[in-house]
């Protein structure tokens, strides 16, 4: 688990936003605003933009063409967020994403990034050893599919565009949406049809 | 400085700034002195490099380039790639006779 | 960071907790600022890299940026030292 933020390091924050407040640089009300703001975004924005692409081509070739476009069709503004690349994945190939250098991720459609994709074992990892990463996840890709792992490195942020699992036929957008988690954006899951049938 | 088309074999620079002073650099130790093939071309975008200091920022030419995983730590699966955003002034044409050597 | 050997065996922590009250705050400064032109999100990562390693394992991910951010308004001279303390 991350540990807590030590008492010192709240003060210090503290003391910097009230000096920069006091010489009106930055107000309560805009931090507040700015935090509600990227506290919406969420992983159900991509779960949508993926499932809406399994359902109707044109929409498929448009995530795939201009991935910020998509983004901002879905209602995300993507005014100054660093343009969104989506990979497709194929019968041959899945995506892995990483930022070995920092943390780089698509926060406008997946909202925050978790602990362990800033964690040095996964930024570390991901590149050498991805199918020991994605075993950590119970995820074993099928004979014949080969890994690219992509490593975030400059001005795109990347999502993968998982294949479509075969036992939803005739699902729903919302349905499909569903099985769509934030661990199969990042490409560390395959998306799950559940096999019990729900009561 | 001249522009890759998808496809062409590209090496990145052994180069190590980090040696020589201050710098941010975004392109992985990782690749220094490796070769993959251009994928596409991303665009064109301020360099981080010069970003970093608040140092005005040329754009420049922003290649997708995929390598071969299994070679670079001599572990891993036959057919496994990584794909990495690299800024041009890190690429150089892949010398084929260095390369047969 | 990528392939580095001492984590080659390190099991991915798989914590899914989203960041704290403090995390988020620093998160929302750091874009306050950057849409204030103060600062970019290049120079908070050259403020990161360049926190002296033993003090960069202490502090947690948020730390990192909070002593990042901090640096970079002293060094523009945004504030003071005497105002932060």
């Amino acid at each position: 688990m991350s540990p807590p933020a030590r008492r010192d390091s709240v003060e210090k924050l503290e003391k910097l936003i009230a000096a920069l407040k006091a010489k009106g640089i930055i107000t309560e009300e805009e931090l507040a605003e700015r935090q509600a703001q990227t506290d919406r975004a969420s992983p159900e924005t991509g779960a949508r933009m993926v499932a809406r692409a399994w359902l109707d081509p044109e929409w498929r070739a448009l995530l795939l063409r201009d991935g910020t476009a998509a983004a901002e069709a879905m209602g995300v503004s993507m005014a100054g967020a660093p343009p969104l690349g989506v990979l497709e994945d194929t019968p041959q190939r899945h995506h892995l994403i990483v930022c070995t250098l920092c943390s780089c991720y698509p926060r406008a459609v997946l909202g925050y990034p978790p602990h362990w994709y800033k964690s040095f074992a996964y930024r570390s990892r991901a590149v050498r050893d991805p199918r020991g990463v994605l075993a950590e996840w119970g995820t074993v890709l099928p004979e014949g599919v080969e890994i690219r792992v992509v490593d975030s490195t400059a001005d795109y942020r990347w999502m993968v565009l998982p294949m479509r699992p075969a036992g939803t036929e005739g699902w729903t957008e919302d349905q499909l949406a569903a099985i769509v988690t934030r661990d199969v954006l990042v490409g560390v899951a395959l998306p799950k049809v559940p096999t019990a049938a729900a009561a | 400085m001249p522009d890759f088309a998808p496809g062409t074999r590209v090496r990145v620079k052994d180069d190590w700034p980090e040696r020589r002073g201050p710098c941010h650099i975004r392109t992985p130790h990782y690749l220094r002195g490796r070769t993959g093939t251009v994928h596409r071309v991303l665009g064109h975008f301020p360099n981080p490099e010069d970003l970093a200091f608040a140092r005005p920022a040329p754009k420049r030419t922003l290649y997708h380039v995929l390598f071969e995983q299994p070679p670079i730590w001599n572990e891993g699966r036959p057919g496994d790639e990584i794909l990495v955003e690299i800024f041009e002034h890190w690429l150089e044409p892949a010398d084929a006779a260095k390369e047969a050597a | 960071m990528g392939g580095a050997t001492r984590f080659r065996c390190t099991p991915v922590e798989r914590d899914e907790e989203p960041p704290d009250a403090f995390g988020k705050r620093v998160d929302a400064l750091r874009q306050l600022l950057a849409q204030k032109k103060l600062m970019t999100v290049d120079e908070l990562r050259r403020g990161i890299e360049s926190i002296p390693e033993e003090e960069y394992l202490t502090l947690t991910y948020y730390e990192r940026w909070l002593c990042s951010i901090t640096t970079l308004m002293l060094e523009k001279g945004v504030v003071s030292a005497e105002e932060l303390r």
